[in-house]
């Protein structure tokens, strides 16, 4: 069965199932049983499963990521939640040097069944240390898996995933994306670790895009499309291990690369995603390969800046008519967002 | 002694037991010591001479099935803890044979079978996981006891707070053993904590049972580690025992460096008139569970056994890439 369910609504279903399915799994994160269950995304689950199975924990980010690891290792499937990005950021001792290690340092005796979901904060002023996506910083150490769902349907299926797998699994989630709503099955299923998917088909030019940024190069694609460029866009779903395979086969049928990326340029998934075309995927290319990441600067907490600084979908028609030799285009107005955009834009609730 | 136990508290008679495990440790460590120029032991070792008492102590009042985490500093409380020897020596000569398989040399020791998970060199990071492993034996309700050791140097990390209130907290069933030995590395106590620090005080305020002791006297460490796992295993919460004892040679290698500055010949003399070794022989034979020909021919059979030890470690292969693990449990591939 199918129905359309939220972002929220898929996470907090899946945690559900995994709950239900598997004793050793448990849930556990600063206000995960409070009134607002981490944007929706908990709500209920503690009175479903009782305090030992999901519960709110101290503020001690680093310790619990350690609390988890230590379940992990003893058998039991913990997943940890932090409601921003930068609140992990006091746990990375735990993360990089045990969590992402024990399997390898110990001879590959344990193994560190652990989910981490964090969620990336935009809008309503969350300025410098509430908003930054750091996905590329995970997906540097190896250890860790990294996937970051844009749709509902991959929220639900990537967590049970990740919950079943085996390793480390960072769960990026943008919170622009928890109310957005989609096509979600009922019942339990998976979406496989490390296969992007193509949200778009089109032979002009790939745009390869994960998270909220997927949804930002759909809505460039389809103005593209009213002029007449086809553009395909590839969900990358899983930034670690990245689908180098959909990278290439892709750019092989377009032969232009935009890489849309929600974090900083440098070292970034962006310039992963064009080197990888680089080396494997040269002979396709026409064109110089480009990448639309943030701007080398923080996060403004003053919303007019804000809006200014978030790249989105005139930067990815602009960037795409330049590499196709198009000249520029003002902003049509069906393409105009009002507001202050701050806020989810109303036409990004989806289905998509 | 006419027999060499699997592990101490396995010995028929307890004082001769806990006499044997840490002879065994120092043995073990002054062979280490002694062959580290030879350079086939090709990575930092942090020997644990002077500290035998801590490790024979805990590990006494432990059983095969409970936990224990531990440090860089780890070999005293492997091998107390049941860790096989050889894979120990193999590990530390990078061999395929060792314990983590060559992955982890001496700072990465781990026994699954012994109950031993992990050891670790940075300050404070296997302290949550053994509070971890604390809270799946509550969660599960398995009977399992963690004991998590660290040194002095550990209780001014953020993450020693943290994880002593997540413990008091649930009541985990978790020992915490600070292993004072009055320098972090080469840095006194003086410059890094300010003076009166009470460290049982601090975690009785934070909700735990804490005591203080000696430790370099094995059967006081044996009775407050008693009393310590027996709270944890009735479900009567943590403890943080203090036990005050002193490294022997360097921070980190073979030698004797109390030539360099940091600390004084006079000062190690005071140590060594205590050492934890000396004074249980002293014990042991004043009451007659022991002679000094017992203990000599114990002496020759624990030789033997370090000789083997070393032995198997070089005769054994070093590991092959294919055969080192990968840093994934499950493979890292792209589905198609």
């Amino acid at each position: 069965m199918t129905r359309e369910i939220t972002f929220a609504a898929a996470i907090r279903e899946a945690t559900d199932q995994c709950l239900q399915a598997d004793p050793r799994v448990y849930l556990m994160g600063l206000g995960v049983p409070d009134p607002k269950g981490i944007f929706g995304t908990t709500t209920g689950l503690q009175e479903a499963y009782g305090v030992d199975r999901v519960l709110d924990m101290p503020a001690s980010e680093n310790a619990m990521t350690g609390v988890a690891i230590g379940s992990a290792i003893a058998g039991q499937r913990p997943i940890l939640t932090h409601q921003r990005v930068d609140f992990a950021l006091l746990s990375l001792d735990q993360l990089f040097n045990n969590a992402a290690k024990w399997h390898a340092m110990f001879g590959g005796q344990m193994r560190v069944p652990l989910v981490v979901r964090l969620m990336v904060g935009r809008g309503w002023g969350q300025g410098p240390q509430h908003s930054q996506s750091l996905h590329s910083l995970f997906g540097h150490v190896p250890g860790l898996k990294v996937v970051m769902p844009s749709t509902p349907h991959d929220a639900k299926g990537l967590l049970t995933a990740a919950v079943q797998d085996d390793d480390v699994v960072i769960y990026i989630e943008h919170r622009w994306l928890h109310g957005v709503v989609g096509d979600v099955p009922a019942g339990t299923y998976t979406v496989p670790i490390g296969a992007a998917r193509v949200a778009r088909e089109g032979s002009d030019i790939t745009l390869v895009a994960s998270g909220y940024q997927t949804l930002e190069a759909l809505r460039a694609a389809e103005w593209l499309a009213e002029d007449g460029v086809s553009a395909e866009v590839v969900d990358l779903r899983s930034i670690k291990p990245i689908d180098e395979h959909a990278i290439v086969a892709s750019v092989g049928r377009t032969r232009r690369l935009l890489a849309v990326d929600g974090g900083w340029r440098f070292a970034g998934v962006a310039s992963e995603v064009l080197a990888i075309a680089a080396e494997q995927a040269h002979a396709s290319l026409s064109t110089a390969p480009r990448r639309i990441t943030l701007p080398e600067r923080h996060t403004p907490t003053s919303w007019p800046a804000a809006q200014r600084y978030y790249p989105g979908v005139p930067e990815i028609v602009a960037t795409v008519r330049d590499m196709l030799g198009l000249p520029p285009q003002s902003v049509p107005p069906q393409w105009r967002e009002s507001g202050y955009g701050d806020q989810p834009s109303p036409s990004f609730r989806g289905p998509f | 002694m006419s027999t060499i136990p699997a592990r101490p508290a396995d010995a028929a008679d307890v004082g001769q037991s806990l006499l044997y495990g840490m002879l065994r440790i120092r043995m073990v460590e002054e062979a280490i010591a002694s062959r580290y120029h030879h350079e086939e032991m090709r990575c930092p070792v942090h020997l644990s001479i002077g500290q035998e008492a801590v490790a024979v102590g805990v590990a006494s009042a432990l059983d095969r099935r409970d936990a224990v985490l531990s440090t860089h500093r780890a070999h005293a409380h492997y091998l107390a803890k049941g860790g096989d020897l050889r894979a120990m020596i193999a590990e530390i000569h990078g061999r395929a044979t060792g314990c983590s398989g060559g992955m982890g040399g001496s700072m990465h020791l781990v026994d699954m079978e012994a109950g031993f998970l992990g050891s670790t060199p940075i300050v404070g990071g296997s302290i949550p996981v053994g509070a971890g492993v604390a809270f799946a034996s509550k969660q599960r309700g398995d009977g399992r006891v963690t004991a998590v050791f660290f040194g002095d140097g550990t209780t001014e990390e953020g993450v020693f707070y943290e994880t002593l209130n997540f413990a008091a907290l649930h009541r985990l069933p978790l020992v915490f053993i600070c292993e004072d030995n009055l320098y972090s590395v080469y840095s006194p106590r003086e410059v890094r904590q300010p003076a009166g620090r009470d460290l049982v005080a601090l975690g009785r305020s934070m909700g735990l049972a804490a005591e203080r002791g000696d430790g370099n006297d094995v059967r006081l460490v044996r009775d407050l580690a008693t009393r310590a796992v027996a709270r944890a295993r009735s479900g009567d919460g943590p403890t943080l025992l203090e036990l005050s004892t002193y490294r022997w040679l360097e921070h980190c290698g073979p030698n004797y460096d109390n030539d360099i500055g940091y600390r004084s010949e006079a000062e190690f003399e005071v140590w060594r008139e205590r050492c934890p070794v000396e004074r249980e022989t002293a014990r042991v034979i004043a009451a007659g569970e022991a002679t000094v020909a017992s203990i000599d021919a114990t002496r020759l059979r624990i030789a033997a056994e370090v000789d083997d030890a070393f032995a198997f470690a070089l005769a054994s292969p070093f590991p092959e890439d294919r055969d080192l693990p990968a840093a994934y449990a499950s493979p890292l591939v792209n589905p198609r």
